[in-house]
């Protein structure tokens, strides 16, 4: 059963290959079905693993053969099946699956209102690239592998952002949405260096990258290097979990389609951070100040995302900003030790997080179709132009009243939201219950954080809810809002149920998630929590005061079309800070890209152009090359080779003229020579001796 | 018995006559008897020593030198001929169009 791992990856690659291919051949229902097709082969690929992994839960390293065999840095392709990668394995391929059936439905209608419908198979091969570059990432036996993974799904996550590279967010052409993949590339960048110095350094102190070899030896390393490690990991986590301070390019990846924002903005890769810093427990455990500094960063994001997240009016980008608030929670769980309360969250959070953005991408939908219809060929009715207003449909304030339209898409949205504001018996209630409770025991002022941000989470998705689906239109689509296909929705039913039920893998008293993970992470830190009533009714009992609160302000007195939201009068400064996002861009535009900007100036019209081209090129080489020139061709080539040469020939000819003054042309004087000659060596001959 | 220095003295002389007539004579035919008689000159010593000493390789020689002179003549008399043919005259001097 083992051995069937490389599968993973195997099956998504030949689903893109064939998409790649043929993909624009087959049709919509070729190209969708073929990538279905892969991923739910990778789906059960990965049930069998976990089949397998409950009779043996040792797991096994199943290797395909060597990639880098260089002295002592050897690093096999391996896949390694263990309790914790199976977990991210099943939640990747289980919602990844789910969204792909989704986006077969979603990306009809996109293609068409972006008007090209070619994309289609585009689109479902980077979907397969991605789950094959996040399988990599998962089963990864090293941190090279593992980084191999890491950079795949970036590209993923890139190519998908500006999958309509052409366009801006709001659909007319553009290079908006080209510059938010571009940020989140380059976000990312530094996250990676970090992951990179990380990875020299564990090379460095441990002479290997293999999970087996760095792990049992974290002890024996000097802790300074241990800490160094762990910190620059932290700063590729920060990159690709997107937390404080790097976290700013998830909210801008909403640009890409609302199932890339489900699938990897919210459900798999921004929790391969988390993941990393699990699979690093032994790491992380050996520095108790890299924990520390884990859990502030991981707290201190989870309530700064989720103060920005109230005041956004934009439905995905109040789901992006729980993200990085969730993703906080999650990061402050595993820096606090609580590996299985943070990869329990990551669990449930891609469920419930996963339903609300698919979800989202549904009221979108609902609100595109009615604004304008597709016809049963997909050709436009009416082109935007002929629209003589622009309508967002993206934007909370232009919904209202969907319950009754869209009313299936109500109750799952409804459900995903509950469960991310914590209540009982969802998902999210028990694995957010697992996290406040081990940071009450860890770390106090992590607790506060966190049971502030959870305050505002129950807060503003309340707000979200009754803004989007309460309450009377307020606009002409949100009043003819349609419900989206089955293909659409049936995903969404599928995942509410996991949202609902997915609590259950590690419900208190029973832990068998802990149990689970405890096989891989050992016992020391796959530790049980105990559960806490007062932890759990305290903040069960600040979700639901949070939800009476958006009650009050959102749902007693509905909002009307063009009336600003009731929350700025009641916070003010507060509440325009929340709006603008605290201008975290604005500061980072401020302190890093304008410097850096003006540095690429300087150095571009300075010292390239001014120095390197005018004075180093054009004068200093040019003129010393010219002088050298004409130095070889006057002195040296027409003085000294050309005098050699003329001299040559004038000495010769200067010689004959000379000799031939000796060539009379008459026999006696030859004669004479030859007599003198002749006298002169008999003379010499005679008188020598 | 004549003493070999008279042969000497004799042969001296007529090689220097010879020699004289090849430097100073302008007629191909008389710097050719010339010649003749510096080998003869020769030829004289090689006897007188070759009797002075009764030894039989001067005298050996002394054939060789005539036969060499013999051949010597008759190439130098078609030269003569051939010349004359062509200047109409073997005064030596005329003979000169090699100069440089």
């Amino acid at each position: 059963m083992f051995n069937l791992v490389p599968w993973i990856v195997f099956l998504p690659v030949i689903g893109l290959l064939l998409n790649a291919a043929i993909g624009r051949r087959v049709g919509e229902r070729g190209a969708a079905l073929i990538a279905i097709a892969a991923s739910t082969g990778a789906f059960v690929v990965s049930v069998l693993q976990f089949l397998a992994l409950n009779a043996h839960p040792e797991g096994e390293v199943v290797s395909l053969g060597d990639w880098i065999n260089i002295g002592v840095l050897q690093v096999p392709w391996a896949f390694r099946v263990d309790t914790l990668s199976v977990t991210m394995m099943l939640v990747v391929s289980s919602v990844g699956t789910l969204i792909h059936i989704y986006a077969a439905g979603y990306m009809h209608y996109d293609v068409r209102y972006k008007e090209d419908t070619a994309s289609y198979a585009r689109f479902f091969v980077y979907l397969n690239l991605f789950i094959a570059a996040m399988m990599i990432l998962v089963s990864g036996d090293s941190y090279l592998m593992l980084f191999v993974g890491w950079e795949g799904v970036g590209l993923c996550s890139f190519l998908l952002i500006g999958f309509w590279y052409s366009r801006n967010p709001d659909g007319k052409f553009g290079t908006l949405n080209a510059q938010a993949a571009k940020k989140a590339f380059i976000a990312n960048r530094v996250g990676d260096f970090g992951f990179l110095l990380a990875m020299m350094m564990i090379f460095w102190a441990f002479g290997s990258l293999n999970f087996d070899a760095v792990l049992p030896q974290a002890e024996s390393v000097a802790p300074w290097i241990i800490l160094f490690i762990t910190l620059a990991m932290l700063l590729g986590v920060t990159g690709k979990s997107a937390q404080l301070p790097l976290y700013v390019w998830l909210p801008d990846a909403m640009a890409g389609p609302t199932p890339v924002s489900a699938l990897i903005h919210a459900a798999t890769m921004v929790t391969a951070g988390v993941y990393l810093v699990a699979r690093s427990a032994p790491l992380f455990v050996a520095v108790p100040a890299a924990q520390t500094t884990v859990a502030v960063v991981g707290g201190l994001t989870a309530l700064f995302a989720a103060t920005i997240a109230v005041g956004q009016s934009d439905i995905k980008k109040v789901l992006a900003y729980s993200t990085v608030s969730q993703l906080g929670f999650m990061v402050a769980a595993v820096g606090m030790g609580a590996f299985v309360a943070g990869m329990f969250h990551l669990v449930t959070h891609a469920f419930f997080k996963a339903l609300l953005f698919l979800g989202s991408g549904s009221v979108i939908l609902a609100l595109e179709r009615a604004h304008h219809p597709i016809d049963g060929n997909g050709a436009h009715h009416a082109k935007p132009e002929a629209h003589a207003a622009h309508f967002d449909p993206q934007d909370m304030r232009g919904m209202g009243g969907l319950r009754q339209q869209i009313p299936l898409t109500f109750w799952v949205y409804l459900v995903g939201a509950l469960a991310l504001a914590g209540l009982p018996p969802l998902a999210g209630f028990f694995s957010k219950d697992e996290i406040l409770t081990d940071a009450l025991l860890a770390n106090p002022f992590v607790y506060v954080l966190l049971t502030a941000a959870a305050f505002l989470t129950a807060f503003y998705m309340g707000r979200q809810v009754l803004l989007v689906f309460f309450g009377e239109a307020r606009s002409n689509p949100a009043k003819k809002a349609v419900e989206s296909p089955r293909v659409v929705t049936l995903p969404l039913v599928a995942l509410a149920v996991l949202s609902i039920f997915g609590g259950l893998i590690n419900l208190p008293g029973l832990h068998w998630f802990t149990d689970w993970l405890e096989h891989t992470l050992g016992h020391d830190l796959a530790h049980v929590t105990e559960f806490s009533l007062i932890v759990a009714l305290l903040s069960t009992l600040l979700a639901l005061g949070a939800i009476y609160l958006a009650w009050t302000l959102y749902g007693r007195q509905p909002l009307k079309a063009d009336q600003t939201d009731p929350l700025k009068a009641r916070l003010g400064a507060l509440f325009v800070g929340m709006e603008n996002k605290w201008w975290v861009d604005e500061l980072y535009a401020w302190l890093i890209i304008q410097p850096y900007q003006r540095l690429a100036a300087f150095l571009a019209n300075v010292v390239d152009w001014k120095f390197w081209h005018d004075w180093v090129h054009d004068s200093l080489i040019v003129n010393s090359f010219q002088w050298l020139a004409r130095f070889l061709a006057n002195p040296v080539d027409l003085g000294v080779i050309d005098g050699i040469a003329n001299g040559l020939a004038a000495t010769t000819t200067g010689l004959a003229r000379g000799l031939s003054f000796f060539q009379t042309g008459f026999v006696r004087n030859y004669a004479l020579v030859t007599f003198l000659g002749v006298v002169l060596m008999l003379g010499y001959l005679v008188f020598s001796s | 018995m004549v003493p070999v220095s008279y042969y000497f003295a004799l042969s001296a002389i007529l090689f220097t006559l010879g020699a004289l007539g090849v430097l100073i004579r302008r007629n191909a035919i008389i710097i050719f008897m010339s010649v003749e008689l510096m080998l003869n000159a020769a030829n004289l010593l090689f006897v007188a020593f070759a009797r002075s000493y009764e030894a039989l390789n001067g005298q050996i020689y002394v054939f060789f030198v005539i036969a060499v002179a013999a051949a010597e003549v008759a190439v130098g008399l078609a030269l003569i001929v051939a010349i004359f043919r062509s200047k109409q005259s073997i005064d030596i001097d005329e003979i000169s169009s090699l100069k440089g």
